[in-house]
């Protein structure tokens, strides 16, 4: 191609340009602004067209400046690549933690009052939360066994695809009805279930009041929901009040956020009650709401085990959210949240472990809606079982010179801890007090009592212990079940206090 | 059509037989008077709820009814019964199922009803093989690539962006006016005496004005067995999807939308009779946590057989799928550590990997070459501000996603691996037991071994039909995970009869027990997948995945055709999930169907033909060929001319009774 064919086909290309331009809707706008503006000043345009650029590249650019990287070339980036030793994904176990596997009980056969270890003895279960020792009612696995025959195991699906069944309406319809609430949303699992509501109703800038000793999944809903948290100290309403105060001082100013306090009804890991009328008070006073966890009250206080709203005569519709388990006392499997037609309803398409799990398989479902039958029309089976608490209490607790119940009279579950004079005289450090505590539990397995410890929270990788914050007071922990006699629950009693005694006293 | 054994949804049986009603009065004597006991409480306690009361009797009312509708259901197939049609009826009036003389004469043995209703209810749950052709092996092969995305005509992206214009628009009118003069409708948006709002105005918008529109496409509550069938409890809105009324009648559908790859949903055969006797010998509950006193023989048992079928040392089961990720990774990972995770990985592992306190930064959708560029930049750079080296690096993906149907790209991810030295976690939660030729997940199907991923969990709801998750790793990961995992410590232990469930599910799969039906629930699978991936696409839809994942996303772009291909396809009498915005990216709404072992070539034909008037009913086929299904001429042209740019793909839109005929075959090869 010679270069007068190129300039030829350049000036045409160019022609071709200039009149697809002018064809072009809004060109002669365009062109008039060029000329406008150009002003005999090509100075001036240059400006113009440097700005526009420069917005152009504004435009384009992220919209944050990105942290400050270190330039590295391609082979110093596979220098380094090769270089990076990472730490291996666990740290090597500990000894406590080598000793924990090991001892960890495995049942052989059904758990009840008396369960058969895999070493082939029998021991005195006070372990399971089998308060009632519905694990072994026939009535229970016959309705068990007919649910299985018509739905199979497991439902194949989350309850909004196809996952919701009518014996699960017919759970959350029972749980509702017997809590005296308007509605009720169930769950897989109890566990899970506070650690889901309360990031679906809080969000950044709401503003949570807590009880210090509340349980792990209360703790890890808390962190999840990225809310400002206030911690009042264990059951303390005054303080309570205090803290309530302060906040609404200090957000006086500031726009309406959404506003909770949450507590337990009977604390996992100490054992006692919450103030209920006194609790409502304030919420009313001061304009907050309450999430109830009656994780371990359900089932166990008031009249029917309706929990502490029974119990300390509330109305339930006082209490916003009221979470519970059908897991625990129910010895069915799944939990729960009660509360208005709205609180439920908004769950049920922004709660993550409803939404993203899959349902509660039917049987353990119809367990549950059988046991809370149950419970409704027969409370002896509550009072057999108080019979049996106070049994236990009176070995424990008077005629101890070392431990102390913290639990409330009505708790199956004994929470014991050292009085304070015995830590103070024995100089025991929380570690110690822990260790002690496992020494007391494997004690009463070689004497055929089964009984566990309060657990310490895990810690994350990477965390000091300083910023782990609350943890529970080692204790023991013994569940009483009216599945023993009163004088077997005597007897266990003496085995668990002689115990304690032989192992504190072997220490200096 | 051929004949399959009797099927009493498939029947149109006008009387049932007397017997019939006994048994089945029989068998729910006892489960209606719970109810009743149960509905005198509900009004005792909850006396001052009428609601409560109503919902109850109302749920008691379809739950009678349900029984009764599980014989009258209209037939779902046009398919002949043989025992009621073609045989003398004078086996069937034998009540007490004495023989009769004259049955020694016929040469074909009919089934007694007693037997005939438990075949029929069997079939139900899981479908009888129609051939042996219909099996296929779950196998990767060959490169394996990314899965071509076809796009739909420009016409149907902007109808959709429109369409969510109209919608938010009409929304925003309606909150107008709503807000003046039907103040009590928007008081829960609003502040009340001192309290703040629930939710959030603007939180709450979709759901009030979008999602309420297609609420009832959602939550559709069931009964029974979610197994090849679905029974629906039939309901209905009067007040623009706010509330549902059950109305007491239900329906029998074809499930397309359990996730019960292997069919093990079944409320007979050998893993229903083993949980029976697990309920009669453990009850249901293990009552306690497993540090406690919650870990049974049975536990270890189960956590044995996961080890030894996913191929690793040791594991560790759990009660929730959920949980398992939400707990798991704050034993793994925390400050200093980083977690690259694939941008649509599940709920779950967002949750856990938040609670752990790890850095998170997420990687594009199966984007190798993304990872690779976040990995250099990540091990170069080191940790923000302080550029310390990072303490390790866990990348997170997942088997099977169950949003688009695809796999994770094993083997690059292993190659990256080596090279980069990070943590694998792969979550098998939909692939485990869905894909490779023996069911055991990715690895499998990549014929990669385990022990080149770190960490392998996964769910056992899905394949087993049962309930929970598990993690299985070397034995000092798990040794650590049972010492510090909240949920081993806190939650509620794994319960007996779903334990026995996994272990004679898991030992089926492995032909430990009942040789071959492992084999064939798998084979058929892998069958059953291929092929209504390989119908849809010759119909013309756009389907999205991997060619041998059992969840096959159709899409439907449009908003407005969520809720309209639902209910045609539940006038049709087929159960399918529609996803859309936020659970999907706004344009793409998507219609998903999950393939079990349990539908026989039968069901996916019948669903082929749902499709394809449906399809052509909503303007659905508009696929343009790029990702497969086109004519066998047109696929050896393309392959001779591959480098030729120029050839138009012509876009597939086959005849039904052509994808039929043609279909079996074609399974074989890829999906072309």
């Amino acid at each position: 191609m010679d270069l007068h064919e190129a300039q030829s086909t350049l000036v045409r290309v160019f022609n071709d340009a200039n009149a697809q331009f002018h064809k072009m809707p809004g060109s002669a706008i365009i062109l008039r602004y060029i000329k406008s503006s150009y002003q005999n000043d090509p100075v001036r345009s240059a400006i113009e067209l440097f700005l526009f650029l420069f917005a152009v590249r504004y435009m384009l650019s992220p919209s944050y400046s990105q942290q400050k990287k270190v330039k590295l070339t391609e082979e110093e980036i596979d220098e380094l690549v090769d270089d990076w030793t990472p730490e291996p994904l666990v740290a090597a176990p500990t000894q406590l933690e080598e000793l924990e596997n090991e001892k960890r009980p495995v049942i052989v056969g059904p758990t009840g009052p008396k369960s058969k270890l895999s070493n082939g003895r029998t021991v005195t279960n006070l372990a399971s939360y089998n308060f009632y020792n519905f694990v072994a009612n026939e009535i229970l696995k016959e309705k068990a066994i007919q649910t299985l025959r018509t739905y199979g195991v497991g439902p194949c699906g989350p309850p909004g695809f196809y996952g919701t069944q009518d014996v699960h309406m017919k759970t959350e319809a029972d749980v509702a009805a017997h809590l005296g609430s308007a509605a009720c949303i169930v769950y897989a699992q109890s566990f899970s279930t506070i650690s889901s509501v309360i990031p679906s109703f809080l969000k950044r800038g709401d503003i949570i009041v807590a009880d210090k000793a509340v349980n792990f999944a209360v703790r890890k809903g808390i962190q999840i929901s990225r809310s400002t948290v206030r911690w009042y100290e264990h059951n303390d309403m005054e303080d309570l009040e205090r803290v309530l105060q302060k906040v609404t001082k200090e957000q006086a100013k500031k726009p309406l956020t959404r506003r909770f306090i949450i507590t337990e009804g009977m604390f996992e890991n100490m054992g006692d009650v919450v103030d209920l009328p006194k609790l409502v008070e304030l919420k009313l006073r001061y304009k907050f709401r309450i999430i109830l966890d009656e994780t371990w009250s359900y089932g166990v206080l008031g009249r029917t085990g309706g929990g502490v709203t029974e119990a300390q005569n509330v109305d339930a519709k006082e209490v916003d959210m009221i979470i519970g388990s059908l897991s625990g006392p129910l010895c069915a499997a799944g939990g729960f949240c009660a509360g208005s037609e709205e609180v439920v309803e908004h769950q049920r398409i922004s709660s993550a472990s409803y939404t993203y799990s899959a349902a509660l398989p039917a049987l353990l479902s119809t367990t549950a809606s059988e046991t809370i039958c149950m419970l409704q029309e027969q409370p002896e089976i509550l009072t057999a079982l108080r019979e049996n608490v106070k049994a236990m209490r009176a070995q424990l607790d008077p005629r101890s010179d070392w431990i102390k119940c913290t639990s409330a009279p009505e708790n199956p579950i004994l929470i014991l801890v050292f009085k304070p004079e015995v830590v103070a005289s024995k100089n025991l450090s929380i570690q110690e007090q822990s260790q002690l505590m496992q020494d007391v539990v494997d004690e009463c397995l070689a004497n055929g009592v089964l009984i566990t410890r309060v657990r310490t929270y895990p810690h994350g990788v990477g965390f000091n212990a300083r910023d782990q914050g609350w943890q529970p007071t080692p204790g023991l922990k013994v569940c009483v079940t009216s599945g023993l006699t009163k004088k077997e629950t005597e007897k266990a009693g003496i085995v668990v206090r002689h115990a304690v005694t032989k192992i504190i006293s072997r220490r200096k | 059509m051929p004949t399959r054994s009797i099927n009493p949804f498939a029947t149109a049986s006008p009387s049932p037989s007397p017997s019939l009603d006994a048994l089945n009065e029989k068998r729910e004597q006892p489960r209606r008077t719970s109810f009743t006991r149960g509905n005198k409480f509900t009004s005792l306690f909850g006396g001052n709820s009428p609601r409560t009361r109503s919902e109850a009797a109302a749920l008691r009312d379809a739950l009678v009814a349900q029984q009764q509708a599980l014989l009258d259901s209209p037939s779902p197939l046009q398919q002949i019964n043989s025992a009621s049609i073609s045989l003398p009826a004078i086996n069937l009036t034998t009540a007490t199922g004495e023989k009769m003389p004259s049955e020694q004469k016929t040469l074909f043995q009919p089934p007694d009803p007693e037997e005939a209703r438990r075949i029929a209810r069997a079939n139900a749950q899981f479908g009888p093989i129609g051939s042996q052709s219909h099996r296929c092996t779950s196998q990767a092969e060959g490169e394996f690539g990314d899965p071509i995305e076809d796009e739909p005509p420009y016409y149907f992206l902007l109808t959709t962006y429109i369409s969510y214009l109209i919608l938010i628009v009409f929304g925003h009118v309606r909150d107008f006016f709503g807000k003046r003069f039907r103040r009590q409708h928007y008081s829960h948006l609003k502040e009340r005496d001192g309290y703040a709002p629930l939710n959030s105005d603007f939180d709450n918008f979709y759901t009030r004005r979008l999602k309420i529109r297609i609420n009832d496409c959602f939550s559709r509550p069931t009964t029974g067995v979610p197994g090849r069938y679905i029974t629906l409890l039939d309901r209905k809105s009067s007040d623009g999807n706010n509330t549902f009324k059950l109305l007491g009648t239900t329906t029998e559908t074809l499930n397309m939308s359990s996730y019960n790859y292997l069919g093990f949903a079944q409320s007979e055969g050998p893993c229903a009779d083993a949980a029976e006797q697990a309920i009669r010998k453990y009850g249901v509950t293990m009552a306690s946590p497993r540090a406690d006193a919650g870990t049974s023989e049975l536990t270890v048992e189960v956590e044995d057989l996961i080890a030894r079928f996913v191929g690793k040392p040791a594991s560790m089961v759990f009660s929730m799928g959920f949980v398992t990720n939400a707990t798991s990774f704050s034993t793994l990972v925390g400050k200093g550590c980083l977690m690259l995770s694939d941008e649509l990985n599940h709920s779950s592992i967002r949750f856990g990997a938040r609670l752990s306190g790890a850095m998170i930064r997420m990687f594009k959708h199966n984007d190798m070459r993304d990872l690779e560029r976040i990995l250099r930049e990540a091990i170069s750079q080191g940790q923000p501000r302080t550029h310390r080296p990072w303490k390790k690096i866990l990348v997170t993906v997942e088997g099977l996603y169950s949003m688009e149907g695809t796999m994770c790209n094993l083997p690059a991810l292993v190659e990256l691996k080596k090279k980069y030295k990070f943590n694998l976690f792969v979550d098998e939660a939909h692939s485990i037991g869905a894909v490779g030729p023996r069911g055991r997940g990715v690895c499998d199907y990549f014929g990669i071994d385990p022990s080149e991923v770190d960490i392998l969990m996964g769910t056992l709801t899905k394949s087993f039909g049962a309930n929970g998750g598990y993690i299985a790793a070397d034995k000092s990961i798990i040794d650590k995970l049972r010492t510090q995992n909240a949920a081993m410590l806190f939650a509620e232990s794994p319960f007996p009869p779903v334990l026995v469930q996994i272990a004679s599910a898991l030992r089926i799969i492995s032909g430990e027990i009942v040789p071959g039906q492992g084999e064939e629930r798998l084979q058929r699978l892998a069958f059953n997948s291929r092929y209504l991936r390989l119908g849809l696409k010759r119909l013309g839809y756009i389907v999205y995945g991997h060619d041998d994942s059992p969840i096959i996303p159709v899409m439907l772009y449009n908003p407005a055709k969520m809720p309209a291909f639902s209910h045609e396809m539940l006038k049709r009498k087929i159960s399918v999930v529609v996803v859309g915005y936020p659970a999907t990216p706004l344009v793409s709404s998507r219609a998903r169907f999950c393939i079990s072992a349990a539908h026989t070539k039968e069901d996916l034909d019948r669903m082929l033909a749902a499709c394809d008037e449906v399809g052509d009913l909503l303007q659905l086929k508009f696929s343009s060929g790029v990702a497969g299904g086109a004519d066998p001429e047109e696929l050896a042209v393309q392959w001779k001319d591959c480098v030729d740019e120029q050839h138009v793909i012509k876009p597939p839109r086959w005849r039904l009774e052509d994808v039929i005929k043609r279909g079996v075959e074609d399974v074989q090869y890829p999906l072309r």
